[in-house]
C-alpha cells in the first residue's frame, strides 16, 4: 500500500487549469521525484498536499485513509520560497515553528538542542535570524520542517543555497530520514540530485501528468539500444548492418565508441564482434541522463 | 485553537518587547499630560505678545479713555493727536493698532493696523464701547443715582444644563464637557483603529514578503494566521492603551500639582487685587462674588469635575470597548486582505485611499456632531458601520436612544463578521500569490475561488 496517493486531482484558478487529472502514488520509505518545468503546477500539487489548498475534485490518500486537517501534524514540507521572520531569535523561532506543528515546547526544546548539535550550530541559538548567512538559515529551515518527525517529507528544491559541503550533509540527512522511516517527496530542477537519490518520479508538464515510474526503468526505457564501449588503444570500430556507430573517440591512449544497434542482436553478439578488433575495457548500455529525458519530453510535448 | 493562541503569543510578545513600543508607551502620555497641561496654561498665560494701542477721538474726549487694558493690549489715549501723521507712522512708533473713534460716528470706529487684528481684540473693543455709549446716553435723561440704579441692573447670565431622564431624575450636566468627551471618544477611536490597523497590514506584509507565509500556512489554516495576527496586535493595542491611561492620570496628577502649587499663590493674590481694581472702574456684578480663600478657577474646575461624573460612564465605556473591538475588527481584517495582495509597503498607496475616506469622513462628521448631535448626517454616520464607531462615540455623551445604539451596535457585529469572513479568502489566496499587480478587480476574483 503507498504512503501517499493522489486520485485524479484537478485545480482550477479562475479559467486557468493549474493540475489536469493529476495522479501520484508514493511508496513508502521512497524518495519520489516531482519533477517539472517552471509553472508546470508542482508547487499547486504540494500546497495541495499540504492542505494549503484543496482540490477542484480528486482524492488525497495517507496510508490508505482520506487525508484529514490534523494530518498536517505528520507531513513536513519545505517550500521553495521560504524564510524566516528577520527579527527573532533563531532559537525562540524555531521553538515556534515546532509548536505550530503541535509539539509541546519543551519537548521542541529538546530535540532542537539534539539538532544544532549534530548540526553544529549550537552558537546560534541566541542569535537574531538576519544576523545569519542564507546557507545558515536554510539549515534553520530544515531542522525546522523535519523536527516533528513527519511521516510524509515534501522538499522543494531543498538544496539551493547551500555550499557544497553543506548541500553534502543534508543529502546524508535525507537519506537517514528515510532509513529512519520517512518518506519523501523531493521537487526540484537539479536532474543529477534525481538521478543520485530519487526512487520514481512524475514529470508534469502544462498541468498533466506526461512521464511516471521508476528512475531506472525510465532510464533504460529511453536507452533506445544504445551502448558505451571502451577499448585499449586507438581502435576503429566499423558499423555494420545489426549495428551503427554513433561517434568514436580517441584520446588518453583510449577509445570511445557509442553504437546504437538496429536489428535484434543480443550484447554478447556484439561483444564476439568488438573482442575481434581490440581489448574491450567496458561496455555498458548508455543510460541517458535524467537531464536528457526530462528535456526530451518536455519539447516533445510543446 | 490552540495554534492561534501560539500565534496569538508570538505576535503579542514581538510587538511588546520592541524598544519602539516601549518609547511610545513611555512618551505619548508625557506628551499627552503636557498638552492638556500646557496649553491651557499658554492659552491663559503665554500670550505674551502684548499690544499697544493707540486711541485717538480728535480730542472730543467722550469715549478716548473708555476701553480698559486687558492682558494682553493697553489701550493709550492720544487725545487728538493728528490721526493722518498717526496713521503713516503708528508702525514705528511701537503701537500695534490705531483706534479713530470719530466724535460724530461713535458707533462706527475705525481700526488701522498692519495685521488683520484678532476677534477677541475687536469684541472687547466693541463691548466697552458699546457699555460706555448706552451709559452716556443714559446721562442725558438726568435720571437720579443713575451709578447706583445701573449697579443694580447690571447682571450676568449663566444656564446651567439639566437632563431629565424617563423617570424624571435631574442631573446637572455640562456641554463643554460632552464636547470634550465627543472630541477625545471620537478622536481615540479613529487613532487606534488606524494606528494598530496600519501594523496589522505591515505585519502581513512582512510575512508575504520574507516568504515565512509559506512555511506557517503548511502548519495552519491562513485565517488562523490572520485572525491570530489581528487579536494579537488588538492586544498589544489594548496594553498600550491601558498603560496609556494609567500614565496620563498619573502624570496628569503630578504636573498638576506642580504647576497648581506654583501658581496657586500668585494667581489668587492675583485675582483679588484684580476684582478690586475692577470694582473701582466697572460697576461688579449685583451678587458679588465673597472672597473666599478658593480662586475661581479652582471653584470652576470642582464644579467641571462633578458635571463630569455626572456623565453615563459605564455607557461611554462600555461602547468604547464595543466600537473599538468591532471597529478595529472591520478595518484590520480589510487591512490585513489588502496586505495579503500586495507584493511591498508601497504598493498599498492605491488601496489605502478608499479605506482612508471612510475613517476620515467619520472623524469630520465627528466634529460637526459636537454642534448637533441630533442632526440626520450625525445619525445615518452613526449607523453606517464603516462610520460608526467613530460618530457613535461623539454622540453618546450627549445622549442617544437606546434603539438608535441597539441598531447602530447590531449593524456593526453583522458587517465586522462579513468583512472578516470576505477578507479571509482574499486574504488566503494572496499571501501565496506573487508578481500579480495586485487591484480590486483582481482581488474580486480570489474572493470568489473555491477553497
Amino acid at each position: 500500500m503507498p504512503l501517499f496517493e493522489a486520485k485524479n486531482v484537478t485545480k482550477m484558478f479562475g479559467d486557468f487549469t493549474a493540475l489536469d487529472n493529476v495522479s501520484i502514488s508514493v511508496p513508502e520509505r521512497c524518495i519520489y521525484g516531482l519533477l517539472g518545468p517552471n509553472g508546470a503546477g508542482k508547487t499547486t500539487l504540494i500546497r495541495i498536499i499540504n492542505q494549503i489548498t484543496g482540490p477542484d475534485s480528486g482524492e488525497l490518500f495517507l496510508n490508505g485513509k482520506k487525508l484529514k486537517p490534523e494530518d498536517v501534524a505528520t507531513i513536513g514540507y519545505l517550500p521553495e520560497e521560504r524564510g524566516l521572520y528577520r527579527k527573532m531569535k533563531v532559537g525562540e523561532e524555531a521553538v515556534y515553528f515546532a509548536q505550530l506543528k503541535g509539539l509541546p515546547k519543551a519537548e521542541a526544546i529538546r530535540r532542537l538542542k539534539y539538532w544544532f548539535k549534530k548540526l553544529d550550530m549550537v552558537d546560534w541559538w541566541g542569535k537574531k535570524v538576519e544576523e545569519l548567512s542564507k546557507g545558515m538559515q536554510q539549515k534553520v529551515q530544515f531542522i525546522t520542517t523535519i523536527l516533528h518527525e513527519p511521516k510524509l517529507i515534501i522538499f522543494d528544491e531543498p538544496f539551493t543555497g547551500f555550499d557544497p559541503v553543506n548541500a553534502n550533509t543534508i543529502k546524508n540527512e535525507i537519506l537517514f530520514l528515510r532509513e529512519k522511516g520517512a518518506t519523501i517527496i523531493f521537487s526540484t530542477h537539479n536532474m543529477a540530485s534525481v538521478e543520485e537519490l530519487c526512487d520514481n518520479i512524475t514529470l508534469i508538464n502544462k498541468a498533466k501528468t506526461i512521464l511516471e515510474g521508476s528512475v531506472d526503468e525510465i532510464r533504460s526505457k529511453w536507452a533506445a539500444n544504445e551502448y558505451d564501449l571502451i577499448l585499449h588503444g586507438d581502435v576503429k570500430i566499423q558499423g555494420n548492418g545489426q549495428y551503427n556507430i554513433l561517434k568514436q573517440v580517441f584520446e588518453n591512449d583510449r577509445s570511445t565508441v557509442r553504437l546504437k544497434t538496429v536489428s535484434d542482436i543480443s550484447t554478447n553478439e556484439i561483444l564476439n564482434n568488438i573482442m575481434k578488433s581490440g581489448k574491450i575495457i567496458s561496455f555498458n548500455p548508455a543510460l541517458p541522463s535524467m537531464n536528457e529525458i526530462f528535456i526530451r519530453v518536455v519539447e516533445s510535448r510543446n | 485553537m490552540n495554534k492561534v493562541s501560539v500565534i496569538i503569543k508570538r505576535e503579542y510578545l514581538t510587538r511588546v518587547r520592541k524598544k519602539s513600543f516601549l518609547v511610545m508607551t513611555i512618551l505619548a502620555p508625557l506628551l499627552m499630560a503636557s498638552l492638556i497641561i500646557i496649553m491651557p496654561a499658554m492659552m491663559v498665560t503665554g500670550n505674551k505678545e502684548f499690544k499697544k494701542i493707540a486711541v485717538i477721538d480728535d480730542g472730543a474726549n467722550i469715549y478716548g479713555t473708555a476701553i480698559p487694558d486687558t492682558k494682553d493690549a493697553d489701550f493709550i489715549y492720544l487725545g487728538n493727536a493728528d490721526k493722518n501723521a498717526l496713521i503713516q507712522n503708528f508702525d514705528s512708533a511701537g503701537y500695534y493698532a490705531v483706534l479713530y473713534i470719530s466724535p460724530k460716528s461713535e458707533n462706527s470706529p475705525i481700526i488701522y493696523s498692519k495685521k488683520q487684528p484678532p476677534i477677541m481684540l475687536l469684541d472687547h473693543i466693541s463691548g466697552s464701547l458699546e457699555k460706555e455709549i448706552e451709559k452716556t446716553r443714559l446721562l442725558q435723561y438726568n435720571i437720579e443715582n443713575l451709578d447706583s440704579i445701573l449697579k443694580q441692573i447690571r447682571t450676568q447670565v449663566v444656564p446651567v444644563t439639566k437632563i431629565v431622564d424617563e423617570a424624571g431624575k435631574q442631573t446637572e450636566t455640562s456641554t463643554g464637557i460632552a464636547m470634550a468627551l465627543a472630541y477625545i471618544g471620537g478622536f481615540v477611536m479613529y487613532m487606534l483603529v488606524f494606528m494598530f490597523g496600519a501594523q496589522v497590514m505591515r505585519g502581513v506584509i512582512e510575512e508575504k514578503v520574507s516568504r515565512v507565509v509559506e512555511v506557517i500556512v503548511s502548519s495552519v489554516k491562513p485565517v488562523q494566521l490572520m485572525m491570530g495576527k489581528i487579536i494579537g496586535v488588538a492586544l498589544v493595542g489594548l496594553t498600550q492603551f491601558m498603560i496609556w491611561v494609567i500614565l496620563t492620570m498619573g502624570a496628569v496628577a503630578v504636573l498638576k500639582s506642580v504647576v497648581l502649587k506654583k501658581t496657586n499663590m500668585t494667581e489668587i493674590t492675583q485675582n483679588i487685587t484684580q476684582s478690586v481694581m475692577t470694582e473701582n472702574q466697572t460697576p461688579a456684578p449685583a451678587s458679588a462674588t465673597p472672597a473666599t480663600q478658593i480662586s475661581p478657577e479652582m471653584a470652576e474646575f470642582s464644579k467641571l469635575f462633578d458635571n463630569a461624573m455626572n456623565q453615563n460612564w459605564p455607557l461611554i465605556i462600555l461602547s468604547f470597548i464595543f466600537y473599538f473591538i468591532t471597529g478595529y475588527l472591520l478595518y484590520a481584517s480589510v487591512f490585513a486582505a489588502i496586505g495579503s495582495a500586495v507584493d511591498n509597503e508601497t504598493e498599498t498607496q492605491q488601496f489605502m485611499l478608499p479605506v482612508t475616506i471612510p475613517i476620515i469622513l467619520g472623524l469630520i462628521v465627528a466634529m460637526g456632531t459636537m454642534q448637533n448631535p441630533e442632526s440626520p448626517l450625525s445619525f445615518w454616520f452613526s449607523m453606517i458601520p464603516l462610520t460608526s464607531p467613530i460618530v457613535m462615540m461623539a454622540r453618546i455623551p450627549f445622549g442617544v436612544p437606546a434603539w438608535q445604539i441597539i441598531l447602530s451596535m447590531s449593524l456593526m457585529v453583522v458587517t465586522f463578521l462579513a468583512f472578516v469572513w470576505m477578507a479571509a479568502k482574499v486574504y488566503r489566496t494572496g499571501i501565496l500569490m506573487y508578481g500579480k499587480k495586485a487591484s480590486w478587480k483582481e482581488m474580486w476574483k480570489w474572493l470568489r475561488y473555491t477553497g
